[in-house]
């Protein structure tokens, strides 16, 4: 199963056509680090402040395994 | 600022006093909950003559400085049966403290069954009878005030629900554009209201003169920098002006803490088509404002103004907590069924969260199906007829739960639960189970720091370090809550000391003090200290601060439960 990747808010402006009901598929080999993903996506890194895989919070170093649900946020917030 | 003004319904008169002398000082919430606590017995049946509803301003309202003009409204709460504060935007409280009133009292009852107007303005304070208001939303209340008494006065009111008694129930309060989109909407505060037959208040300050500052030089010094604070974090400066608290929606969703189908998962399928892109998106298509401030001085913009597919003016003030409520709770994905939801509870006068609640345990009784937004829309309706079913949905959660012999009832001290599960975010369950206002998720924001990940983040999923950041933030938001400050500052403040310093800064100019933020702690304390003893002398014990037993079943995606033991929950604010 490749990744799964769900752009949000402002992030999505960066992927033309960006479906986001179906997020990306990618493929991406084990030891993946998310900032490569992010610089593969085309995202400025300094607007992805906050990372989820398989729903947790995570750093940029984070390892991906290539499986994985990854979603993807630019600074928001709320009540 | 030395002036308390009471209104005494059984008399229809009003009297000036200058404030007790353990009231000086105070402001916000911090007042609202000394008064009540001093003045109300805690035994007394909430919609009796011995209950109160006050209104106060911040510390800072009414001072040149952003974000400082919300108004707290108290009272023992029909809905919770323990003390509740309940907070804010519009208009009035900025007015009440140019007018240099530093709380309105609303005390007694009426012994016949009409309702008055008041309206407080420098020349003085009038009782009206509001018969040609009586029936009416709060939209034409408003829009008829306005009429009479002018653009831009402050307004606060309640609909047919508070009239009704329902527990339910909101207070509304004008936006800048004269619509009810803003409510103190938690706890029934409606239902007092319209227990003492008030049906609006009127609050014309022209002619006031401006709040008075000690040291104009220092305090303009230091509001130039908040505003700076404010805009530069990225989530009061970008973030909420761009989407609205609305953008909560697929973060928390992601996270799998969006309770979904009355708290049996933790993410929607449909979350997508109720989320704040969504909304920007059909917004921007059809007319509307994606930003918009809820009281003159908000650099953070976080509202909006929501049109219809036609392009008509739909509802505004269109919160994360009301699209999740009536949404994800209720697994209705069609957006502008939740707005004409939103829109009626704002004419009405009800409470969105505790309504999202209460169709979560219609439907999970078979009354309306799941999903069913039109079902929902009709259900809604009933509150302002004389249908029965109105009584028993306006009524809240809890109330009809135990009419239709559901047990699965989201609530805590009889309030409904708002839009994060406790057990994949443990930190708000711990403020849910906690906090002296009941099920309830702006006390203790653990989010803040366990989901967006300000001040260094946390772990929503393990109760580490969880009792800590609930207990510190109930403490600081209690004092926030205090200042007229909106709660949104708060993310600068978690993530800049200087913040945190700034506010002080502003309090010590504008009073002549010499504070440290110590002193922000002291008082937040002082608050819950105020509040919990109220709460003790009410019958409450810790009995009533557990979550629901449904809590300890695994949630999905992450399989967690509600773990804390009950010894573990009372830590929280032990000593309080």
């Amino acid at each position: 199963m490749p990744l799964q990747v769900f752009l949000n808010a402002s992030l999505r402006r960066y992927v033309p056509g960006y479906d986001p009901y179906r997020g990306l598929t990618l493929e991406a080999p084990p030891g993946t680090a998310v900032s490569r993903l992010i610089s593969q996506l085309g995202l400025p890194p300094e607007e992805v402040t906050l990372i989820m895989v398989n729903g947790i919070r995570r750093p940029p170093e984070y390892l991906l395994q290539g499986e994985e649900r990854v979603g993807l946020f630019p600074p928001i917030g709320g009540g | 600022m030395n002036r308390i003004l009471r209104l005494n319904m059984t008399t229809r008169t009003a009297a000036w006093e200058e404030t007790p002398l353990t009231c000086r000082g105070l402001g916000g919430r911090a007042l609202t909950s000394r008064l009540i606590r001093e003045e109300v017995p805690p035994t007394c049946h909430p919609l009796g003559p011995a209950n109160k509803l006050v209104l106060a301003p911040g510390l800072l309202t009414g001072a040149p400085a952003a974000n400082t003009g919300r108004i707290s409204v108290g009272g023992k709460s029909p809905l919770t049966g323990g003390i509740k504060e309940s907070n804010s935007g519009g208009l009035v409280s900025i007015k009440l403290a140019r007018l240099g009133i530093q709380a309105v009292v609303v005390e007694g009852h009426p012994q016949d069954d009409k309702f008055s107007l008041v309206r407080i303005s420098q020349d003085g304070v009038e009782f009206l009878p509001a018969d040609d208001l009586v029936g009416l939303g709060n939209y034409d209340t408003m829009a008829r005030l306005w009429k009479r008494y002018g653009q831009g006065v402050g307004v606060m009111s309640i609909g047919q629900a508070g009239e009704k008694r329902l527990t339910g129930a909101s207070i509304h309060f004008a936006d800048p554009n004269g619509r009810p989109g803003r409510a103190a909407g938690r706890g029934g505060l409606g239902a007092l209201m319209g227990a003492k037959k008030l049906k609006a208040l009127v609050v014309d300050d022209k002619g006031a003169g401006g709040v008075s500052l000690a040291d104009p030089e220092k305090f303009k010094e230091a509001s130039r920098r908040w505003a700076k604070y404010l805009l530069d974090h990225p989530v009061s400066g970008q973030a909420l002006p761009a989407y609205g608290t609305a953008v909560l929606i697929n973060i928390v969703n992601e996270a799998g803490a969006l309770p979904t189908k009355n708290f049996r998962e933790g993410r929607f399928e449909f979350a997508e088509d109720i989320s704040g892109e969504r909304m920007a998106e059909l917004i921007k298509a059809r007319g509307g404002k994606t930003k918009e401030g809820c009281h003159p001085g908000c650099v953070i913009q976080c509202s909006q103004t929501y049109h219809d597919a036609e392009g008509k003016y739909l509802t505004s003030g269109f919160e994360y907590e009301t699209i999740w409520a009536l949404g994800a709770n209720t697994l209705i994905r069609r957006l502008d069924d939740i707005a004409i939801i939103d829109r009626l509870c704002d004419d009405f006068g009800l409470d969105t969260i505790e309504m999202g609640c209460t169709l979560g345990v219609l439907m999970e009784s078979g009354v309306i199906p799941w999903g069913d937004g039109p079902a929902a829309i009709d259900m809604v309706k009933k509150v302002a007829t004389n249908d029965p079913w109105g009584l028993i949905i306006g009524n809240g959660s809890v109330f009809t739960g135990r009419a239709l012999g559901v047990d699965r009832v989201p609530a805590v001290k009889s309030q409904g639960l708002p839009a994060y599960d406790p057990r994949a975010e443990k930190g708000m369950g711990l403020s849910y189970a906690t906090s002296p206002m009941g099920g309830d998720h702006t006390s203790g924001y653990t989010v803040a720091i366990n989901i967006v990940g300000c001040a260094g983040g946390g772990d929503p999923l393990k109760k580490q370090g969880n009792i800590e950041r609930s207990r510190n933030l109930q403490i600081a938001t209690a004092a926030i809550d205090s200042t007229g400050l909106c709660l949104f500052t708060a993310f600068a403040i978690l993530d800049n000391p200087e913040a945190l310093q700034c506010v002080v800064d502003m309090i010590n100019a504008r009073f002549g003090l010499d504070l440290g933020t110590e002193a922000v702690t002291a008082l937040g304390e002082a608050v819950l200290r105020d509040e919990r003893s109220f709460n003790r002398d009410a019958g409450f014990t810790r009995a009533q601060d557990r979550l629901p037993e449904f809590f300890k079943e695994k949630l999905k995606p992450h399989d967690v439960t509600w773990d804390f033991t009950d010894e573990e929950v009372d830590k929280v604010l032990e000593g309080f």
